[in-house]
């Protein structure tokens, strides 16, 4: 397993939430969503510009710009 | 308990939680949409009855938790906590239980009495998703009612069993859940101080009060200093305390960890015999089949495009009827009236201040209604998130967001728009800062009443190329909007952009009572508010343009012209006889124009608007336009004495326009970039007012004009230097 940030998850990509890195308002916002530590997730795919990101956590899909998904660490499987 | 007495139950949940069907569901046409006082947030109300009993609903607004970060969420816990409702019903989306219930919990802290509608149980079916709601409720300890908005199913049950638990008079028993050793001891600390102090414990459960300074609540630790100063800085210390132990050993902090632990409790809620999964098809399956096409790279945003041109295409051509039948009556009521009314300035106003200004707010309303039946079919079915997602990395470079391109649209992105139903469509973003620069700046689109004058403008300077001008006038108005948008940005709503963090709800298919009764109450409001401002507005206008009356002697010359006419007149044909009395009424209309208020306004400014070309008859015209913008063209009709000309007719304004030599391409230009920037017309600013405070819209009118003004002075002087004019 490799702690990497969201942003550099490719499309179709599992992994698990690590750390939400933020505080304040985003931080709290992340966490009410429900991106606590060890939920699983999946990276449903990005926007045409690439920017924002969809991932499916918890049987919803959610949007996050990539600035705010610098903030979410993920446990994925080691890279290739 | 008197039983005639209303219950007042409220409505609480996630957004696309089904919350607003079951609100309508439940109430049908009872219902009363007004304001939280002070602030935007839509409050419902609605009625109902259960056993003779009156039940009064009140409608939160959707939100995923109750911090004091959003004023939506403020607003929900503050009714909360100060209204007090006998009991909430917690609308939960049964195929989304973990985050839905993470309302119900803070709902529970609260101590409110709760029950639960598992709301869209049929699409958790569908999902393969078996909810043992007895069990749940057992657990929960509250009621649980399985019901399906759409289609009213449970909602008789549900009331039964809310009007049961408001007829308890229950006392507020708040949840109480561990946070871990790391939280516990301290919070039952802070409980005790602030139980001993007796410190909001009124209203206010203290393990919730203490929860809160350890969240770190804004809002409730300013009203806790106001209070007690002594008692919330020794709390304060305490939450500092454990939050600078959880950063040195957990590296987190005591929100972070209240939010898992939460999580936890919903976890082990839903641990064996709550929810069984059996491996059926997927809603969110065909959502993504859905998104694969619609989102698609290369697709998505070709189809974006479509989507959007179709839904203007059908406000701007289903409207088009009404409106012209609304004209036409009003016209007819203007002539009635015309033809009824003794001359004089009685006549006058009730004919061109009255008639004409209810007809100016009235004559909208189909286009309102068209608009927002097209907006609540792409909002409700989950499309405009999409669009949200798609352009929110454009929109954001200017400080805006992703959904502000709906408003852009509707106000003339595409030539021929509105802007009132453009204002009225930013009620769609969520976001504050980024909403107010959409809101101010979607005025500058090229509206309906804006093109017919660029029209009349464009045929007398540039006949050669009209359809290149008038798209460069497309792209003129939407970089000035997204520049000045961005210089707002940064300059008086300067500020971080909002997170994001949008859910992207599966596609649903709206029901056509939805989306009716979301249509007529923002379309009724319109009528109500603006109606009566713009009225008022239009009044004054038609004063300014018609007093001081001419002075008898000036009149007598007009007069005695008449007469001589008429009585040369034998020898001449009728017809040329009429053009002739027609021509001297023109000269007299003109007359009483620059001899009127706004006449000599127009004439004052001349010392300013000489930086642009503009001479005593353009400004009068661009006063009146304020009023509406396709005035513009009348006045200018009036100012260059060839007559009232309605719409539509304006050829002899602009072959006169084009024969004239103090004008010149340039000029005409410079006055089309004043056209296009300068104040919104008075039924914009009223509902810019009504969609923030009147402050805005007073800003929206002298910052509107300045920009237009400069920009316009810079084009002349500037074109005038390189030898254009």
């Amino acid at each position: 397993m490799a702690v990497v940030p969201l942003r550099r998850m490719t499309k179709g990509q599992k992994g698990i939430i690590h750390r939400v890195t933020a505080s304040g308002e985003i931080g709290r916002r992340l966490l009410d969503m429900g991106l606590v530590p060890g939920t699983p997730f999946q990276v449903q795919g990005r926007a045409p510009l690439k920017d924002p990101v969809a991932i499916r956590i918890r049987s919803f899909t959610l949007m996050l710009r990539n600035s705010e998904s610098d903030f979410i660490e993920a446990e994925v499987e080691e890279v290739s | 308990m008197n039983p005639h007495r209303e219950t007042m139950i409220a409505l609480a949940g996630n957004p696309n939680c089904g919350k607003t069907t079951l609100f309508n569901a439940i109430t049908g046409a009872r219902q009363h949409v007004g304001n939280y006082p002070g602030i935007t947030v839509e409050k419902k109300e609605g009625y109902c009855q259960v056993n003779g009993r009156h039940i009064q609903l009140v409608d939160l607004p959707g939100t995923y938790s109750l911090t004091a970060y959003s004023l939506e969420e403020l607003v929900a816990r503050n009714f909360l906590i100060q209204d007090r409702p006998s009991a909430v019903i917690n609308i939960v989306d049964s195929s989304n239980l973990e985050r839905n219930l993470y309302l119900t919990i803070q709902l529970l802290e609260l101590g409110i009495p709760v029950l639960v509608a598992l709301n869209m149980v049929d699409m958790a079916a569908a999902r393969g998703l078996a909810i043992n709601s007895e069990e749940l409720g057992r657990r929960l300890r509250l009621p649980v009612i399985p019901t399906v908005a759409r289609t009213g199913k449970g909602k008789e049950a549900l009331l039964e069993a809310a009007a049961q638990l408001g007829q308890e008079d229950a006392v507020w028993e708040p949840l109480h859940i561990s946070y871990g050793p790391d939280i516990d001891p301290v919070l039952d600390t802070m409980e005790a101080q602030i139980r001993a102090a007796a410190f909001f414990t009124d209203s206010l459960p203290a393990r919730w009060t203490a929860l809160k300074y350890l969240e770190a609540d804004e809002e409730v630790i300013r009203k806790g200093k106001e209070k007690n100063p002594v008692l919330s800085s020794k709390l304060i210390e305490l939450a500092e305390q454990v939050t600078q132990h959880l950063q040195k050993t957990l590296d987190s902090y005591p929100e972070a960890i209240i939010a898992d632990h939460r999580y936890g409790f919903i976890a082990a809620l839903l641990k064996e015999g709550v929810v069984k999964h059996s491996h059926k098809a997927d809603r969110l399956y065909l959502t993504d089949q859905i998104d694969r096409v619609l989102t698609n790279r290369f697709l998505g945003p070709i189809l974006m495009m479509l989507i959007i041109f179709a839904a203007y295409k059908f406000t701007f051509t289903y409207s088009k009827a009404p409106v012209a039948w609304l004209e036409a009556g009003f016209s007819a009521l203007g002539r009635f009236a015309d033809s009824s009314l003794p001359p004089g300035p009685l006549k006058s106003l009730i004919v061109s201040g009255v008639i004409d200004g209810v007809g100016g707010v009235l004559g909208f309303v189909p286009l309102i209604l068209f608009m927002f039946f097209a907006i609540a079919f792409l909002e409700d079915t989950g499309y405009l998130a999409r669009v949200a997602y798609m352009l929110d990395r454009i929109f954001r470079t200017f400080g805006l967001h992703g959904s502000s391109v709906m408003a852009y649209i509707i106000s003339g992105g595409i030539a021929g728009g509105c802007a009132v139903p453009g204002v009225l469509a930013t009620r769609t973003l969520r976001s504050s800062r980024e909403r107010l620069a959409t809101l101010l700046t979607a005025p500058f689109m090229n509206c309906g009443a804006k093109v017919p004058v660029f029209a009349m403008l464009i045929a007398a300077f540039f006949s050669a190329k009209q359809a290149q001008v008038m798209f460069l006038l497309t792209i003129l108005s939407w970089a000035a909007a997204l520049l000045i948008a961005k210089l707002i940005r940064s300059t008086i709503l300067r500020g971080p952009s909002t997170p994001f963090l949008l859910e992207l709800p599966p596609y649903r298919m709206p029901t056509f009572k939805g989306l009716l009764i979301h249509t007529w109450e923002r379309a009724w409001q319109y009528i109500r508010k603006a109606g009566t401002i713009i009225l008022a507005i239009s009044i004054i206008f038609w004063a300014l343009m018609s007093f001081p009356a001419l002075p008898e002697t000036e009149k007598k010359i007009y007069d005695e012209a008449r007469a001589s006419i008429l009585a040369g007149g034998e020898a001449t044909q009728g017809a040329g006889l009429t053009a002739r009395l027609q021509a001297v009424d023109s000269e007299e209309a003109q007359a009483t124009l620059k001899n009127s208020i706004a006449g000599r306004i127009g004439s004052g400014l001349t010392v300013i608007t000489a930086a642009n070309g503009f001479d005593w008859r353009i400004n009068v015209a661009l006063l009146s336009g304020i009023a509406a913008k396709e005035v513009i063209i009348s006045t200018m009709g009036t100012a260059y004495s060839l007559g009232q000309s309605r719409r539509g007719e304006d050829t002899p304004l602009s072959n006169r326009l084009a024969a004239d030599v103090s004008w010149s391409p340039l000029k005409a230009f410079s006055l089309i970039i004043f056209i296009m920037l300068y104040a919104p017309c008075m039924a914009t600013i009223t509902c810019i007012i009504r969609e923030s405070t009147w402050k805005w819209g007073l800003f929206s009118f002298t910052f509107n004009t300045v920009t237009a003004f400069i920009i316009s002075a810079l084009v002349y002087r500037g074109g005038v230097w390189l030898g254009l004019g």
